[in-house]
């Protein structure tokens, strides 16, 4: 096991094996979240209380999950890298922030829209939970811009694994804000018991799980990517690139 | 007709759907773009490199 993963670290090794996965888990992921959304849309009964409005869970609950996901698997990455120098984990991290500045940016949206119909209004500025996913927004954009104005590759993971760990703290007040303060947003829903019927929540476990592979297939194709341009200056690069069959 | 229009929700539903869609086909479009872009720029630079040689 062990051994597996010391091979799955090694650039070369993983940018062969990532090509191959990424199918496996986006074709899945897109074939989940098609079902989903249609059961979500018309199969699933409209809410007693919000009537047909609450069918925007299916869409802003996986947003909102996979914003803090990702913000996660940069941090946890970056933590990696700073400490066991591992190339690939300062690469995953990388590559994990546009796409959950683009979940986190999608789950605010979803949120607002969802919210004018319910509580009359698009954005409630003391709202704990919104704000803290508005600074969750600010943090990725903080953390590429990070990343971009330092050029020594090594320095700018540094630098950023740093903003990435301090940056935890939000993650966890955007997750307890319900329960900490009194909040517009509604509470734990999903894993909570009682809070919503069967045939309401299996749709969304459905598309939380949708989302997840298509997450993992995204992320897989930036981190080939963020590989690439870290090693173009090495042998095996060189020699997949000029091959007659090439790489890509 | 009534199913698309969600009870005076549609605007609101259907909204969100499309632009759940827009940002996930952005996601991975720019990511293949990305992978693109720099295979290439690598292949250019080492190809000039290889007929420098």
């Amino acid at each position: 096991m062990w051994k597996w993963f010391h091979q799955l670290a090694s650039p070369p090794h993983f940018y062969r094996i990532s090509a191959i996965l990424a199918p496996w888990l986006a074709v899945p992921g897109l074939i989940l979240i098609a079902y989903a959304a249609w059961q979500g849309l018309f199969v699933v009964p409209m809410d007693y209380q919000q009537g047909d409005a609450f069918r925007i869970i299916y869409v802003h609950v996986p947003s909102a999950y996979l914003s803090m996901m990702a913000y996660m698997i940069m941090a946890t990455s970056g933590a990696i890298g700073l400490i066991w120098r591992i190339k690939l984990s300062h690469a995953v991290a990388a590559a994990a922030a546009p796409i959950g500045a683009g979940f986190t940016f999608l789950a605010l949206c979803t949120g607002s829209i969802w919210g004018k119909p319910m509580w009359g209004t698009w954005w409630e500025w003391g709202d704990p939970r919104m704000m803290s996913e508005l600074i969750l927004l600010f943090l990725y954009f903080g953390y590429m811009a990070l990343r971009s104005s330092i050029d020594d590759t090594t320095k700018a993971d540094k630098a950023s694994a740093v903003l990435a760990l301090v940056g935890i703290v939000n993650v966890v007040i955007v997750h307890f804000s319900v329960e900490w303060w009194s909040s517009l947003h509604q509470g734990q829903t999903v894993f909570k018991k009682g809070t919503m019927d069967a045939d309401m929540r299996i749709p969304l476990l459905i598309m939380l799980l949708g989302f997840t592979l298509l997450f993992g297939a995204m992320l897989l194709r930036r981190i080939r990517t963020e590989v690439l341009f870290r090693e173009r200056r090495t042998k095996w690069v060189r020699e997949m690139i000029l091959s007659p069959e090439g790489g890509a | 007709m009534d199913g698309l229009a969600m009870g005076d929700y549609g605007a609101y539903v259907w909204s969100c759907y499309a632009l759940t869609l827009v940002i996930v086909v952005f996601l991975s479009w720019r990511a293949r773009l990305r992978h693109k872009r720099v295979y290439r720029d690598i292949e250019v630079r080492l190809k000039a490199l290889e007929d420098r040689e």
